[in-house]
């Protein structure tokens, strides 16, 4: 055990209770100091369990410190910051304090030191996310925010059932690696990977995400799937399965990336193409592939939070979302151009950019493992990200044709936060070492090589001269494409609404049978029984001696034989 | 908040045609430095591919032609009008 500290993940979920109560400067202040207030704590956590308490049979490690959890940590409260400075001026009072319980949650499952907790934490991330997309009101948001809340309830329960399953086999809770040698590992899997937007549940995360309001986005786009990668980093390294899911991943993210028409959607793709480099990674399994995988998820959610800044920038100045409305918009918004370029340059693993020196950890211990199809394959992805993200974003919103759109820059807040997140991007592309110290294992890894940088600037440059020369066929379209999200929102309902029809068809027709008997009886009754009827009405004297007459023979007949 | 007049500014230089040719020829001549500067600093891996001159650049090149290619031929089947799930309850 070592010296007792505060819960930083448990302090940003309870602070962020706060915010909605104060306003102006006291809100921003709040708003600001919170989360680096939980970095500062994060950095109290010594190696080993903080506390554990008791529940049920088990002992709970409910905090934990080791170099794996601090740097998640570390990047969770990082992006926290920025995300709340970037948000300053968002308008709604849940957004903010929303997803900053989803962030603790995030640092919650990063410090866990066992499963109960684990899932726990997991859970709350599920409701705080659904929470930050709920707070944007339109209605295409609370239907995207329901398909995402059951989708990530479906994992839960996968990821429940197999924590059940393995504490009941194995008799612990210790959130250690595992081997998929059991359904209930695989479970665990399974639920872990419906959050890192793995096939084939991959569409929840561009069918919600883009459906935020301008800075819920950001938010979104940092914690979910890497609070996956995480949790696949500590329980399943070097299983090979997850090379394979991770460059389909990859190539997914790519092409529909291609195919798409709304920016922040190209965007969501790319976050998919970027968590299949780590999957891969996590996959290979080696100190240096981990290492990777993890400083990419580092630099990654910076990145990407500032290329979604500069989107929620456009979105909010313009209203505007699809890349075929828009264009030209570097003539008044400069900065925002600028920031948006560098995160594309560092998505692209430019040099001198933060993805540079975290993404080629990866390739390289695909190479060092003699892994020639996976390294040639991860190679091809490389420069797909910047075909997809790399060119594609920045070139059709803020260049191609003059749209006529000539909105000014966002406010301070949003272009000190959009700053802040670029300083980050090309500083840890400069000067790595901080980051390398930061990783699980230690770095043996020199990224700026003059090989390396030359191989990379030819592959990058020349998928740039594809994407010109090939320009005519990535023009864009009013139009989207489908995605696995398709079998739950259109070939479900439809197989639904036929099972229907078929099974009430015949009780249809034993209803309708039940009321003509019913009508039948009835009419016979009336025939028999009504004033007019034959047993009813007044029949004269000398039929009824006749009847008496033959009664009488019948009887005389049946009994006086 | 949103200001999408159209300005009758002068046009930026960026928006000018002639100097779009001018970006073209420094586009190519930086592509050419990238394969030339293999002669000065030798491209090597763990892969004897990665040797080969200009690999990197025909490797990039090819492949994202190809990745067009297969959006395009995904998008023919996949394709649907943006408004094709508005009216569904789902």
């Amino acid at each position: 055990m070592t010296d007792f500290v505060l819960h930083p993940g448990l302090v940003l979920m309870l602070g962020a209770l706060l915010i909605p109560f104060f306003s102006g400067w006291q809100r921003t202040v709040i708003q600001l100091a919170l989360p680096l207030f939980a970095l500062a704590l994060v950095w109290q956590i010594a190696d080993g369990p903080v506390y554990q308490v008791h529940y049920l049979d088990h002992v709970l490690t409910p905090l934990q410190g080791d170099k794996l959890s601090r740097l998640f940590a570390t990047i969770f409260a990082l992006m926290a910051f920025g995300g709340g400075l970037f948000a300053l001026r968002q308008t709604s009072r849940l957004e903010v304090p929303a997803a900053y319980g989803y962030a603790g949650a995030a640092i919650g499952v990063a410090l866990a030191g066992d499963l109960i907790t684990m899932f726990v934490f997991w859970e709350v991330m599920a409701i705080g996310s659904t929470l930050v997309l709920w707070s944007h009101v339109s209605a295409s948001t609370e239907k995207a925010a329901y398909r995402y809340l059951m989708m990530h309830l479906l994992g839960g329960v996968i990821l429940f059932a197999g924590i059940v399953g393995y504490i009941n086999e194995t008799g612990q809770v210790a959130f250690t690696g595992m081997q998929t040698d059991s359904v209930s590992t695989w479970l665990i899997l399974a639920g872990i990977l419906v959050n890192a937007g793995a096939p084939p549940f991959s569409a929840w995360l561009p069918d919600a995400y883009p459906e935020a309001s301008w800075s819920g986005t950001v938010f979104l786009s940092a914690f979910t799937t890497k609070t996956a990668v995480y949790t696949l980093i500590r329980g399943f390294p070097g299983n090979e399965v997850l090379i394979w899911i991770g460059l389909f991943m990859v190539f997914y993210g790519i092409i529909y990336a291609l195919l798409e028409n709304d920016m922040r959607r190209i965007l969501a793709y790319s976050i998919i193409n970027q968590v299949g480099f780590m999957v891969a990674g996590i996959g290979i399994g080696t100190e240096l592939a981990l290492n990777g995988a993890a400083a990419h998820a580092f630099t990654h959610i910076i990145y990407k939070a500032l290329l979604l800044m500069s989107a929620g920038s456009v979105l909010m100045m313009t209203g505007r979302r699809k890349c075929s409305e828009l264009g030209g918009l570097f003539h008044t918004m400069p900065l925002t151009t600028v920031c948006a370029s560098i995160g594309a340059l560092a998505i692209s693993s430019f040099p001198l950019t933060s993805g540079f020196i975290s993404k080629s950890m990866v390739s390289q211990a695909a190479a060092d493992g003699h892994l020639f199809w996976v390294w040639l394959l991860m190679t091809a992805a490389s420069a797909g990200v910047f075909l997809h993200a790399g060119i594609k974003f920045p070139w059709f919103v803020f260049f191609q044709k003059d749209s006529g759109l000539r909105p000014a820059e966002p406010p301070a807040s949003m272009r000190w936060a959009m700053v802040f997140m670029a300083v980050l991007c090309i500083g840890l592309g400069v000067w790595p070492e901080p980051l390398y110290a930061l990783l699980p294992y230690a770095v043996d890894y020199v990224p700026y090589t003059g090989s390396h940088v030359i191989a990379q600037l030819q592959l990058l440059l020349f998928s740039g001269l594809a994407f010109f020369v090939l320009l005519n066929f990535l023009k864009r379209t009013l139009t989207i494409t489908l995605d696995t999200d398709w079998l739950w929102r259109r070939l479900l309902p439809a197989i639904v609404s036929i099972l229907t029809r078929i099974t009430q068809s015949p009780l249809a027709r034993l209803a309708q049978w039940q009321t003509r008997s019913r009508q039948h009886l009835l009419t016979g009754i009336h025939r028999l029984m009504s004033a007019d009827s034959a047993l009813a009405r007044t029949w004269s004297l000398a039929v009824m001696a006749l009847c008496v007459l033959v009664l009488l023979f019948v009887e005389l007949v049946l009994f006086g034989a | 908040m949103k200001d999408n007049t159209p300005m009758n500014k002068p046009s930026h230089w960026l928006d000018r045609p002639p100097n779009h040719r001018k970006l073209w020829i420094g586009f190519w001549l930086v592509l050419a430095a990238t394969v030339a500067a293999q002669w000065w600093w030798p491209v090597y891996g763990h892969f004897s591919v990665e040797s080969f001159f200009g690999f990197n650049a025909l490797y990039g090149f090819g492949v994202c032609a190809l990745m067009i290619g297969v959006a395009k031929g995904a998008a023919l089947w996949l394709k649907r009008p943006d408004t094709y799930y508005d009216d569904t309850h789902d």
